[in-house]
């Protein structure tokens, strides 16, 4: 087992995901076996074969420097769960 | 007790770029606007949106490149950092990591006198997030998304700068070399350039390098040489006292010149960062960077040596006038329209730079144009008025009473060059002053200020100071 439950408990709180603790028993082992997986890979002797970043043979094609969009505040307010003179709120964030 | 230990600087540099629109959208980047009035879908990581990525910033990153004498790296990749903030909707900042646009630069600064090679780590590009309004609502944070993507260049160097005098005049220069280049507006009250300092220190000789503090967000240059200077001391005590420099992020206080630890937590630095999968590696070629070199304007250090080499400036002279592209652009301007290149100098150099720092204005904002300043050149140098009279005509110009020949019509400020009006002058005064006139002639020649001044005074500094020389030592020769 290549984590352990405390390893778990911290990458669900990086995540903001609640897991119970019932779950983390199932988690810490299903994501350890993932991990072994790569760790099988990175036995693979790779040396001179390119990085992959994208499964895709392409490049990233690039956008005119260009305003294209108007204000639609109101539209995309409208479902926000609270608004007050055009800002988004939220439940206080302490610094 | 402080020479014992030397101090190691490292400066993360935040320059937004100067684009129309968004990093990854089509927002408008205006500052100032209402808020949330330019934040489309994709700021605001609505699902379903992709970004797509700005061409001009890939122009703007290359001349930073180029200007920094840097790797341009012809393949780059953005990443995710991932945080949860609320300013931050997509709960991942875009930036790059492995891949950045820009490698291997250096930048030469000078203090007191001598000059320092400082390495240029790299320079990434990344999105800005939201801003947070605290206190906006009872319990509550305001968001404004505006500032969402915007594009930023983060500008890393080197652990070498040595002093708080050293990071200013790193962060100066930088400053004046991407407004150089046109790549950032520089403005730092609307946070377009904005600075961390990463802060250690260790006993003299020691190879290692000591734990680091790092502080963020310091928006001025004298805030930086503060906090810097503050923290460095801070350590230094805590050393010698027996304690241990904590890694972590600290707060620069202006008010209390002191920095405080941001009590973050440590799991915040666990930023997981992994390819983007929204974005394919940007590929750049060899002709997309020729044509950017193409197109780069003269740089401050070429600039300082074609003043000292084409107008004869001193180096002096050439330096303050180079230290912003603004300043020598007016100059530049000034000797285009006929004035001679070292009188232009003292005067941009002089009166100008005067009348800017005392009413805390940019060159641009300047009332006296180059063109003005051109005009009023030209009445000292065909003796319409004296190089003293001319503080005042500018004073004049720079209240806004016209240019030059307005405000010396105006206020009667003609030189008076007419021989015979200065010859009766000075036969009067010398009529006056017969003790002076004795004490000159035996040999007192110190009085001879006095008459220049008596001349000058009876015309209220106007009469041409060579004519009135020549003639009183004429006169008083007897």
């Amino acid at each position: 087992m290549s984590l352990d439950i405390d390893a778990v408990k911290n990458i669900a709180h990086l995540a903001r995901i609640d897991v119970s603790e019932k779950d983390l028993e199932t988690y810490t082992k299903d994501l350890s076996n993932i991990l072994d997986m790569v760790d099988q890979m990175n036995a693979v002797d790779v040396t001179g074969v390119e990085p992959l970043s994208n499964a895709l043979d392409a490049t990233q094609r690039l956008r005119a420097d260009v305003v294209t969009e108007t204000n639609k505040r109101e539209a995309l307010q409208a479902n926000a769960p609270a608004t007050e003179d055009g800002v988004f709120l939220v439940p206080r964030v302490i610094e | 007790m402080y020479s014992n230990w030397e101090t190691v600087i490292g400066l993360e540099i935040h320059a937004q770029l100067s684009t129309n629109s968004k990093l990854f959208s089509g927002s408008s980047i205006a500052y100032g606007a209402e808020p949330n009035t330019q934040a489309n879908e994709v700021d605001l990581a609505l699902p379903g949106t992709l970004p797509v990525l700005n061409k001009e910033v890939m122009n703007l990153a290359a001349r930073l490149g180029i200007a920094l004498n840097a790797t341009i790296n012809k393949r780059s990749v953005f990443e995710r950092k991932n945080y949860f903030y609320p300013d931050l909707p997509k709960g991942y900042q875009t930036s790059q990591l492995e891949l950045p646009i820009v490698e291997h630069g250096e930048l030469f600064i000078s203090v007191n006198g001598e000059e320092k090679r400082i390495g240029v780590t790299r320079a990434h590009l990344e999105e800005d997030a939201g801003k947070s309004i605290h206190g906006a609502a009872e319990g509550c944070t305001g968001i404004d998304l505006n500032r969402a993507g915007t594009p930023l260049l983060e500008i890393v160097s080197e652990p070498e700068l040595s002093s708080a005098a050293e990071a200013v005049a790193y962060m100066k220069k930088l400053h004046s070399l991407v407004q150089y280049i046109g790549i950032c507006d520089g403005n730092m009250q609307e946070g377009s350039f904005r600075c961390d300092a990463n802060v250690s220190v260790r006993p003299k000789g020691q190879e290692e390098l000591g734990t680091r503090a790092e502080i963020k967000n310091i928006n001025s240059f004298r805030f930086v040489e503060k906090a810097i200077n503050y923290e460095i001391e801070r350590q230094i005590d805590l050393i010698e006292d027996g304690g241990e420099v904590v890694q972590e992020t600290r707060l620069y206080d202006a008010e209390k010149n002191e920095t405080r630890s941001m009590r973050s937590k440590e799991e915040a630095n666990d930023y997981r960062y992994f390819p983007c999968p929204d974005l394919l590696p940007v590929v750049i070629d060899d002709s997309f960077i020729d044509a950017v070199r193409g197109d780069m304007p003269e740089l401050p250090d070429a600039k300082k040596a074609r003043f000292v080499s084409d107008f004869g400036l001193s180096d002096e002279d050439a330096a303050q006038l180079t230290n912003s592209r603004p300043m020598a652009d007016y100059f530049e301007a000034v000797v285009a329209d006929g004035v001679e290149a070292k009188m232009a100098a003292n005067w941009c150099n002089g009166e100008l730079s005067a009348w800017l720092n005392k009413e805390e204005k940019d060159v641009a904002e300047s009332p006296v144009s180059a063109a003005m300043l051109a005009g009023m050149c030209k009445r000292i140098a065909d003796n319409t008025i004296s190089n003293k009279i001319a503080k005042e005509v500018f004073e004049g110009m720079w209240n806004g009473e016209g240019d030059a020949d307005a405000v010396i019509d105006a206020k009667g400020l003609k030189q008076i060059t007419d021989t015979g009006a200065i010859e009766a002058m000075i036969d009067e005064i010398i009529a006056n002053n017969a003790g002076q006139v004795e004490q000159y002639r035996a040999g007192k020649e110190k009085v001879f200020g006095f008459f220049v001044g008596q001349v000058m005074k009876a015309t209220q500094g106007k009469a041409n100071p060579a004519q009135v020389n020549q003639i009183l030592k004429q006169k008083l020769a007897g």
